[in-house]
């Protein structure tokens, strides 16, 4: 088990992202114009590092299967960034955002990494104020902050409730500047279908034209995954309907590990799901928590009486509610990190004490903040949610209690990386959610901006010229080369297999099929027989998807339906690799719960002496299971313990 | 609900299109206008015909993607929504709606209800930016921002690039878009700094791009789902003058000299 080799620079944690960057190699201004680099994705991650590797002279090509660079999902994160600027003087450093985000993430994290993060953070808030992003400010001028996410710190920067938005705006503008100076060349409406590797390094992609349906073959001297996560492996997530696995698990067929696949994060606040026709979930920024208080009736007949509408929320005595975050955890209260919250709601729910017509959600409640602060602060604060709440419910959290439910927000997992973000394929990078490395087992809020553009702006710009010095001699590669062919071909084939499928049922169904397994059997709780069982119900619907999926019109033109089946594809094979990681993790921790691994209390049981290490898994081809590999991490500046919001 | 729906169809750019009568039933009135397109879509899979596409992608009314006219108006009845935020309840049960794609020159139709939009990114490569590098920025409390300011500038950032302000105009008009940017940077003192080059190049690829003119009727602001506000065309028509009027002077100067 020796192939995984973090390559985490020698001496203190504290001083390690300084040597590293100081011992470094660096490319001469007139070689970078003479080396490629591929982006996919535009999202947070991608578009910082196609601007900043622009910017630095190198030849950038960016894919995004978005019509714009502008609509990946990073803009529809609402609450905000994290940085450790200390600027409201409540005692943060770098080192207590790393503290923070190794416990958050329950100790299955490299501390190197997450150091890094921490140290980079604050250069984030420089540039994106540069940029025009409007965080929002004090009367003083001066930029303010907001305690986020279970955080005894107020650390964060946000932008009313469209942090992403603003800060998408901001790489996309920096994006589109490069565009226009040339250095930046843009492949919008594509779809990256697969990798192509010459001599065992990244050196291209093959791509379908969506609007054409053309085949693409692109070459470069190193290819940088930026695809984002894979909650919608779920069917119902909070993430955009086009989100997918494609170019990340293209990848892991070629070599790439995945790491931590079963990492996935289970947002507490979000919009309870309708009914069956119901396409995806709508997020409601964890930032409510803030002011609002959790809470479901104390007893039963209350329960009923709701149900039935006898009765509205107001009509339940304050002695009748049980406030249940803060009675479990009266040191955080409804501010315990997302995991936490999520598994308390699931158990109220399951215990039958939930609300709405369905059963299946509580209250989160905002009388008593309007009291205290008055209409207008909380208008100021939280109007866009009310608003958005409002237009999908028709009821207004100014009258009622707003209802929320958890839903799949974010995966952890993803490609394994080195300290240098490059996967265990040379000359292939995967930054932002697409890897697995700066979160462990739960992300704390405000972390996930904070990450991909550390990673896109000031780490994969400094770790990617180590590598490409050594590619000054390697002349631009020939797309018409049998490697390129080769690939080009296999993507066709591929494409024209599924098209010849002879089924009936839609891609769509499929993929709610799929859903409803991930959800019942590797979702917020898992035990080894229902993992055993959705091993099982996944390989009847990989062999069902093969001879009955039903894809109409052609390949040679705008297709949703082949786009849509080939993602589909990939996540049924990915749903498989998680409920394996999940059922090899015989431990709970963070977002992962095993119920057999739990306190006395209900709390998330962690086995450190046999589980504290990265799983990473290496394809062994189509029909053979995944093997694991282990990076075992060390902990030399933060001591493990239980995780305690009591 | 039940529900009769008029249906733009077009094959591709070239191809001619046309409007086509389908039937949707049991449809939740909790249910979002694209659920109710879903439905119709898996039907017509399953029965062998021929999907409607359509642009979609968070569902959640800030990627700016989705994009249908709906009864004659961008992104449907509701006030301050994008089409995957309206929901069926807008509408009675019986009701015929009628679908189209975004109209307008710079807009060419790519199948059915999608539109090429690239020309609005066009425009932002044109100047929508501050010109920052990575790198060598002064610490983000430097520079004290007014919060009217910060605020104001925050309000036309929320611009979701939608393109519905375009498809509301009679003129075909992007200047609520390009309003929203020059106004978002020019409030700030970062973006200050360019602000009389980046108007006049952004107007210009305007043009380029075959956008139209403001005649004032305000429908893109009345039908723009982040009610942006049209006095942002006013102070991008105030940068522009001031721009000119500032380049006029100086080359009079330089002549003089």
């Amino acid at each position: 088990m020796t192939r995984l080799n973090a390559r985490i620079p020698e001496g203190p944690v504290a001083e390690k992202w300084t040597a590293y960057k100081s011992g470094s190699k660096l490319v001469n201004p007139n070689n970078k114009r003479k080396l490629d680099i591929i982006v996919i994705g535009t999202g947070l991650a991608g578009a910082s590092a196609a601007a900043s590797l622009g910017q630095l002279g190198y030849n950038v090509k960016v894919f995004c299967y978005q019509d714009t660079p502008r609509r990946a999902h990073s803009i529809a994160a609402q609450g905000g960034i994290n940085a450790a600027k200390n600027y409201p003087n409540d005692g943060d450093s770098a080192y207590r955002l790393f503290y923070d985000t190794i416990k958050g993430g329950d100790y299955r994290v490299r501390e190197a990494n997450v150091y890094r993060l921490a140290q980079v953070s604050n250069q984030i808030i420089d540039l994106c104020v540069a940029q025009g992003v409007p965080f929002a400010r004090e009367y003083s001028g001066l930029l303010t902050n907001r305690s986020f996410g279970g955080a005894q710190v107020s650390r964060t920067f946000y932008a009313r409730g469209q942090t992403g938005q603003q800060l998408l705006l901001g790489a996309y503008s920096a994006l589109s500047r490069q565009i226009a100076a040339g250095t930046v060349k843009l492949y919008n409406r594509r779809d990256v279908l697969d990798m192509v590797l010459v001599d065992g390094k990244a050196r291209g992609i093959i791509a379908r034209n969506l609007v054409t349906g053309e085949i693409e073959r692109h070459a470069a001297h190193a290819v940088v995954l930026a695809n984002g996560g894979y909650g919608n492996v779920f069917f119902l997530s909070t993430n955009a309907m086009g989100s997918n696995v494609t170019p990340a698990w293209s990848a892991y067929r070629k070599g790439a590990m995945f790491a931590n696949p079963s990492f996935t994060q289970i947002h507490p606040t979000c919009i309870p799901v309708h009914g069956d026709a119901q396409s995806k979930l709508t997020l409601m920024s964890e930032s409510l928590r803030n002011d609002g208080r959790i809470w479901v009736p104390a007893k039963m007949k209350d329960v009923e009486k709701l149900r039935n509408k006898e009765i509205t929320p107001s009509d339940i005595a304050e002695a009748d509610r049980d406030y249940y975050l803060e009675r479990r955890y009266p040191a955080f209260g409804n501010l315990v990190p997302r995991d936490v919250a999520s598994r308390a709601a699931k158990e109220r729910c399951d215990a039958g004490f939930g609300v709405g017509t369905t059963g299946v959600a509580v209250f989160l409640d905002f009388a008593d903040a309007i009291k205290r602060k008055g209409h207008d602060a909380i208008d100021s604060l939280y109007g866009n949610l009310f608003q958005m709440y409002e237009q999908i419910v028709a009821e207004s959290p100014y009258e009622t209690p707003m209802m929320i439910y958890p839903a799949v927000h974010y995966t952890m997992g993803g490609l394994w990386v080195d300290y240098e973000l490059m996967t265990t394929i040379p000359g292939l990078y995967a930054i932002g959610e697409c890897n697995f490395s700066d979160h462990g087992a739960n992300r704390l809020g405000a972390s996930a901006l904070m990450q991909g553009l550390a990673d896109g702006y000031f780490v994969l710009p400094y770790t990617i010229g180590n590598y490409l010095a050594n590619e000054i001699h390697t002349p631009r590669f020939d797309t018409a080369s049998s490697e390129f062919t080769l690939a080009a071909q296999a993507v066709t084939d591929r494409l024209k297999q599924i098209k010849n499928s002879s089924g009936k049922e839609s891609v769509d169904n499929f993929h709610r099929r799929l859903g409803k397994i991930m959800w019942e059997y590797c979702g917020m709780a898992r035990n080894d027989a229902g993992l055993t069982e959705a091993l099982y119900q996944i390989t009847e619907l990989r062999q069902e998807f093969a001879r009955g999926v039903k894809i109409p019109g052609g390949l040679d033109e705008y297709n949703p339906e082949i786009e849509k089946a080939c993602r589909v594809a990939d996540f049924i094979e990915l749903g498989e690799l998680m409920v394996r990681d999940a059922q090899q993790r015989r431990e709970s921790c963070g977002g992962h719960f095993r119920e057999e691994y739990q306190t006395s209390e209900g709390e998330a049981l962690r086995n450190d002496d046999e589980f504290a290490f990265v799983g990473a898994w290496e394809y062994s081809g189509r029909d053979a299971a995944a093997q694991l590999h282990r990076e075992e991490l060390q902990f030399n500046e933060i001591k493990l313990s239980q995780r305690s919001y009591k | 609900m039940n529900f009769t729906l008029k249906i733009w169809r077009q094959k591709n750019v070239t191809a001619k299109g046309e409007m086509v009568s389908y039937d949707v039933s049991g449809i939740s009135a909790d249910s979002s206008f694209f659920e109710m397109l879903d439905t119709l879509n898996q039907k017509l899979i399953t029965t062998g015909g021929d999907p409607v596409a359509f642009d979609h992608d968070c569902r959640e009314g800030i990627c700016g993607t989705c994009s249908l006219y709906i009864n004659g108006r961008p992104h449907g009845p509701a006030k301050g929504v994008t089409t995957c935020q309206l929901h069926m309840r807008a509408f009675k049960d019986g009701d015929t709606i009628f679908i189209e794609p975004w109209r307008a020159k710079a807009f060419p139709i790519i199948r059915d209800l999608i539109v090429d939009r690239s020309a609005l990114d066009k425009i932002i490569q044109a100047g929508g930016y501050v010109s920052v590098n990575t790198g060598g920025v002064p610490d983000a409390n430097t520079i004290p921002v007014p919060k009217e300011k910060s605020d104001a500038a925050f309000d036309a950032a929320t611009c979701i690039g939608c393109g519905a302000c375009v498809a509301a105009c009679s003129n075909a008009a992007a200047m609520l878009f390009i309003g929203a940017k020059v106004s978002h940077l020019a409030l700030l003192p970062q973006g200050r700094v360019e602000a009389a080059t980046r108007v006049q190049k952004m107007v210009a690829c305007m043009d380029e791009q075959g956008f139209g003119n403001c005649s004032n009727t305000y429908a893109c602001e009345f039908d723009c789902p982040k009610g942006i506000s049209v006095a942002n065309i006013a102070r991008m028509n105030r940068e522009f003058l001031g721009a000119k009027l500032f380049s006029e002077k100086e080359r009079v100067i330089k002549e003089s000299l």
